[in-house]
């Protein structure tokens, strides 16, 4: 079979550009990013519901559950506190770190949704590599779930909930890019392996409690060893749980030396393996004939 | 002259169904070709290949010289695309759209904006820029569609049943814009359907059936090659009349 030719407009010079123009620059690499982070930032603003849903979940434990179990559950002193502390105070942290787990799980929700309903590919026919663009994703969710934890400290303000000194709210952002990068990988991870979106909510359930109670943010480590050995092996290995200590530190201005290298290293486990798991394939398309 | 797009020896399966097989076509630049097959053809499978979201890993495609795996980068700034489903942000405004395209392709947004409203002003939307996009009709989003793929200023363009769900007159528009593009700015196109009147006898078609490319070359040539009377006989004949399903009756006649 022959192609033919038909008389077309006068062929125009080739429009490769030379070799050595074929990358993008630094420059078009940070513009790439803020699109990314920007259009997130748009879509979360117009999304107010999951705004104020995602205030609200801490807000409950804070007000009520933390209110209700502070006669019940004593804090004796353990680090970064110095004195004894509210329950309130204690599980802050851990409310802190619950935002950004719901957040990282909701991110990759939408993900998923965007995948089966074809948003995915604006973001995937870019010329950029796949792995800055999926990288920038998670960066843009997780500048997000930052947002809402700020928000929530702004609250928790007239709860009695702040830092020593003022620098806490510096010092708990990096711990927040951290934690929020390292659930948000999870999440991403756990989008990959999902076929269909009625799977992943109940997936949601299998990761999210479970991540949750099975941590220090409700109550000291210590405790839990004292009741199960095997419970406190879990959350020992919980990254949840090294989440909610690295935030603690960080928010009483100090370094958790242990549970920063254990947070790197499952923030570094769960990007690559995101990344190399990501498979815009599945799900899309496949029902459909083409 | 190099090719706008290359295919060359394209196999592409799902598990035990083989969607392509050895499929092999070139789009010139500056031209309009159609990518004619029914629903189940793998007309959209091709499509997934060409913009690499689904690997291609037996055949090549290049796209003016440069492979979709082995220099993606280089590939897909060349390419822009319309996919069949709706891929604009309904919540973000018609230029926010563009400005989010044109930083996927490392366009910052001042250049963005000025490229996005004189596009916006070739698809008649220039007073919309800042409306929602859930605002606009289908043949409208279309249309904005079409400008958001050209933002990069690829010189190919594929479209995958950009027609689906328009009316009539809706569907005239949008093929004269894009056939427009072709001659007035030497883009190459890749429109793939399954209407059989969005043909014209200069055009270069594919047939593209169960996966098999049946026939390539000019509408006219083709249809002269099989003695029919349109291209719509032709491609009963070259794909065999009792293999029509009725709902490709409908689209075909």
């Amino acid at each position: 079979m022959t192609m033919s030719r038909t008389s077309g407009p006068a062929p125009h010079p080739d429009p490769l550009p030379a070799s050595g123009e074929r990358g993008f620059t630094p420059r078009q690499y940070l513009i790439c990013l803020w699109g990314v982070v920007w259009r997130e930032g748009l879509r979360f603003l117009h999304q107010r519901e999951r705004f104020v849903s995602a205030l609200v979940r801490p807000l409950v434990w804070l007000f009520i559950f933390a209110a209700g179990f502070r006669q019940v559950l004593g804090v004796s002193i353990i680090p970064p506190y110095e004195t004894y502390v509210l329950y309130e105070v204690y599980i802050a942290p851990g409310l802190m770190a619950m935002i950004q787990l719901f957040n990282g799980m909701q991110s990759s929700l939408s993900m998923v949704y965007d995948r089966e309903t074809g948003n995915m590919r604006t973001l995937l026919v870019s010329p950029f590599p796949r792995w800055f663009l999926l990288g920038a994703k998670l960066l843009a969710g997780v500048a997000v779930s930052i947002l809402q934890v700020y928000a929530f400290l702004l609250i928790a303000y007239f709860w009695e909930i702040e830092p020593p000194t003022k620098w806490g709210y510096l010092t708990v952002l990096p711990a927040l890019a951290l934690g929020g990068l390292m659930l948000g990988a999870l999440g991403m991870l756990l989008s990959s392996l999902i076929k269909q979106l009625e799977n992943f909510a109940g997936v949601m359930n299998f990761v999210i409690f479970p991540m949750f109670f099975a941590s220090s943010a409700l109550y000291p480590l210590w405790r839990v060893k004292e009741s199960s050995p095997l419970l406190y092996y879990v959350c020992s290995i919980n990254p949840f749980t090294h989440a909610v200590e690295l935030i603690r530190f960080a928010f009483y201005q100090q370094v958790d030396w242990v549970s920063l290298p254990v947070a790197l290293g499952y923030t570094s486990v769960f990007l690559v393996a995101a990344i190399i798991a990501y498979d815009p394939a599945r799900g899309m398309l496949m029902r459909k004939g083409g | 002259m190099i090719d706008a797009l290359s295919i060359s020896h394209l196999s592409h399966s799902y598990g035990q169904r083989k969607a392509l097989d050895d499929v092999s076509f070139a789009v010139a630049p500056g031209s309009f070709t159609v990518l004619l097959g029914l629903n189940g053809a793998g007309k959209s499978t091709l499509f997934s290949l060409v913009t690499r979201l689904y690997a291609a890993r037996n055949g090549e495609i290049d796209i003016f010289g440069a492979n979709v795996m082995r220099e993606p980068g280089a590939a897909l700034r060349r390419l822009g695309v319309v996919f069949q489903a709706r891929t604009l942000d309904l919540e973000l405004s018609l230029m926010q759209n563009l400005v989010y395209h044109a930083a996927l392709h490392g366009i910052g947004p001042l250049e963005a904006r000025r490229r996005g409203m004189e596009a916006l002003k070739r698809a008649g939307l220039a007073e919309r820029a800042n409306d929602k996009t859930r605002t606009l009709s289908g043949g409208q989003m279309r249309r904005v569609e079409i400008a958001r793929a050209l933002l990069h200023e690829p010189k190919l363009l594929l479209l995958d049943e950009p027609t689906v769900g328009l009316d009539i007159r809706a569907r005239a528009d949008l093929l004269s814009h894009v056939r427009g593009l072709v001659r007035d700015e030497a883009l190459g196109v890749l429109w793939t359907t399954h209407l059989i009147d969005e043909i014209e006898n200069d055009d270069q078609v594919v047939i593209l059936h169960h996966g098999k490319v049946l026939a390539t070359g000019r509408a006219a040539d083709i249809v002269a090659e099989n003695n029919a009377e349109n291209i719509g006989a032709a491609f009963a004949q070259i794909t065999g009349a009792d293999s029509l399903s009725p709902q490709a009756g409908r689209g075909l006649w």
